[in-house]
């Protein structure tokens, strides 16, 4: 790559050099290497440079990002089981399976819930947390590394450690729970419940990611608006809805997609939570169903299907999801 | 449809503070607080800290209790007797130190392989221009939206054909292609001011001098931040390594704490809760060295020229 740029530098400092000469008139012409350098490279100088730059993060996304997405979409038309070398061709019947079967609807569930109640409540939170700890008090920066800290701590670990907090006998939030008279919820064996513990899980180990977005975002406004808006004397709802919010606005789009995604694709916790359960399929979501059939059931077909039809949802709400910030932008 | 729903619960969030401090909320902007405000700030700091800090320590407690003081209740916050042997336990009871180098050989490679490619490619769709610049981006931007798990049928289908099973390169080069990281960078190098770019090549910097003397000094920070989440989320990464191995050979600390919980009928957890805390310090070391640079990273980021 270092190669391929100084040859086509120093071959475009040759063939532009008299053009450029003008612009950049800064060394002494009597200096023999002193050529002025061009303003910019050429054409086809920059064009190899970029495809040397470029290529091997392509090859890597091509190769185990696409290939497998449509591999994917072609093994869904399939009965493959994950290790025989023979796939029959089923054509719909995968997804006829799909929408007929009963812990569909179930699967479904679980994750529309999960995902909205990650996506909405960390977010909010996130940005409630930065705007307060945005304010000068006492302490903040130890707070602000607190909330982070859990984002650093891997799920798997997490999920381990808060199967035992959530210990209907003799975990942390029962005995809390107990200090005010309540009695513990069975968080392992009520399928609700068990959907509670790890959505609340999933939020308690991700809000600091939104949350250091939107601090880094509030500390990147613009400070003349907030003066412009104290001196109007506009109060501080007036303040965060017309000012603060509207220069947020491309930071709420970028959090709504990859909080959305990062949370949609979450195996780590209810692995090691839940396994799926309880009762066959209580915290069961689309991405744990995909590994389940998979991987347990050996029916890699049937995941296919699932996987398929989860990334056709997604891109659905995606979409819906850059329409609105596409009107709020025009509004 | 979240950045609707979550303006909306964010303003009735916020709604909920002039409400209840009406005459402070109407005379100060954000920086001038009123007493109220203040009080009601540190009351909020002190909740959010122990929302976070107490299942901290609860899950340190837990690993130095003795066995019949962990089911007991009401629960017992202090570990008395002191019972540091459910770390020679679990240590002994897994490969431990097996796990551990592999977690750090995973991340390692993954980690920089990504930091690389993701600063160049950043580079090259940045100030670079070629034909073809915008699709090439959005081709790379795209593979965000492609979930883990549409790929790790077909992936695991080709990597188990290479024989890569159990293997390092299987569990690092299928995940080592960025997309936000480039993404991320892209966006940093296109804030640059543009005059001091023009000004650097004028002086006749080549690509590489301008992106090593110029671009990459001003982008500090921001890499850094891309940094710091490309190793936690390397070493946080659990499907792939999961799937890809059977294993001390390459199952990484947190494949093989999932492998510990399973061993036992009913988990024990003093044990249990040590495995935790090892697989969880190194990083938060890692954070508790980093993260000043990031947030300081974050906050001079925004100072711009």
């Amino acid at each position: 790559m270092f190669t391929v740029s100084s040859l086509a530098g120093r071959a475009d400092a040759a063939d532009s050099g008299a053009v450029t000469s003008h612009v950049g008139e800064r060394r002494d012409p009597r200096v023999p290497f002193g050529d002025p350098p061009p303003r910019r490279a050429g054409r086809k100088g920059e064009w190899l440079l970029a495809a040397g730059l470029l290529i091997p993060n392509l090859i890597l996304l091509v190769l185990f990002v696409y290939r497998p997405l449509v591999d994917n979409f072609r093994l869904s038309f399939t009965d493959w089981n994950i290790s025989s070398p023979q796939a029959n061709y089923v054509g719909f019947a995968n997804y006829i399976e799909w929408f007929g079967r009963d812990d569909t609807k179930t699967v479904f569930f679980n994750t529309a819930v999960f995902t909205f109640a990650t996506v909405v409540v960390s977010m909010a939170l996130g940005l409630a947390l930065a705007l307060l700890l945005d304010q000068k008090l006492r302490g903040r920066n130890l707070v602000r590394s607190v909330v982070f800290a859990p984002f650093v701590i891997s799920g798997a670990a997490i999920g381990v450690a808060f199967q035992f907090v959530f210990d209907p006998s003799f975990g942390l939030i029962q005995d809390l729970l107990a200090k005010i008279g309540i009695a513990s919820p069975d968080f392992y064996q009520k399928p609700g419940w068990a959907l509670f513990m790890v959505t609340t899980t999933y939020i308690w180990k991700n809000l600091g990611y939104s949350f250091v977005i939107y601090l880094a975002a509030l500390q990147a406004r613009r400070g003349d608006l907030d003066e412009a808006a104290e001196i109007d004397g506009a109060s501080k709802w007036t303040h965060f809805r017309k000012v603060l919010l509207p220069q947020l606005r491309p930071t709420t789009f970028f959090l709504s997609i990859t909080v959305l995604l990062s949370s949609v694709q979450v195996f780590d916790i209810i692995y090691a939570m839940t396994r799926g359960g309880p009762i066959g399929n209580g915290t069961m979501t689309l991405v744990f169903q995909v590994y389940h059939e998979t991987f347990v059931n050996q029916r890699a077909g049937y995941g296919a299907t699932v996987a398929t039809v989860m990334f056709l949802i997604l891109l659905v709400v995606t979409a819906v999801q850059v329409r609105f910030m596409d009107k709020g932008q025009r509004a | 449809m979240s950045t609707t729903t979550m303006g909306r619960a964010a303003r009735s969030d916020k709604a909920a503070k002039p409400g209840k401090t009406p005459k402070a909320g109407a005379q100060s902007a954000i920086q001038g607080q009123g007493r109220v405000g203040k009080v009601f700030g540190y009351a909020a700091m002190v909740a959010v800290l122990l929302v976070i800090a107490v299942p901290l320590f609860w899950i340190v407690v837990t690993s130095f209790k003795a066995h019949d003081h962990i089911y007991v209740r009401p629960a017992e916050y202090l570990p008395i007797p002191f019972t540091p042997e459910n770390y020679s336990d679990v240590t002994t009871r897994i490969p431990f130190a097996a796990y551990f180098r592999n977690s750090v050989v995973i991340t390692f490679f993954a980690a920089a392989i990504k930091i690389v490619l993701g600063v160049l490619s950043a580079y090259a769709l940045s100030l670079l221009r070629f034909p073809g610049r915008n699709i090439l981006f959005i081709v790379i931007l795209a593979a965000l939206m492609v979930p883990n798990q549409i790929t790790i049928i077909s992936n695991f289908a080709l990597v188990a054909q290479l024989g890569w099973k159990n293997t390092f390169q299987g569990i690092i080069i299928p995940l080592a292609g960025v997309a936000f990281g480039t993404f991320l960078m892209r966006n940093q190098f296109l804030s640059l001011p543009h005059e001091i770019i023009e000004a650097a090549r004028m002086d006749g910097a080549g690509p590489f001098k301008l992106l090593w003397r110029v671009v990459m000094p001003l982008s500090w920070p921001t890499l850094v931040a891309f940094s710091l989440i490309t190793i936690v989320n390397e070493w946080n990464e659990y499907l792939w390594p999961f799937l890809m191995s059977d294993d001390e050979r390459t199952a990484p600390l947190q494949v093989g704490l999932t492998m510990l919980q399973n061993n036992d009928g009913v988990t024990n957890w003093g044990p249990v809760m040590a495995g935790t805390v090892l697989t969880i310090l190194p990083v938060l070391l890692l954070f508790l060295v980093l993260q000043r640079q990031m947030i300081k990273g974050l906050t001079s980021g925004a100072v711009k020229s």
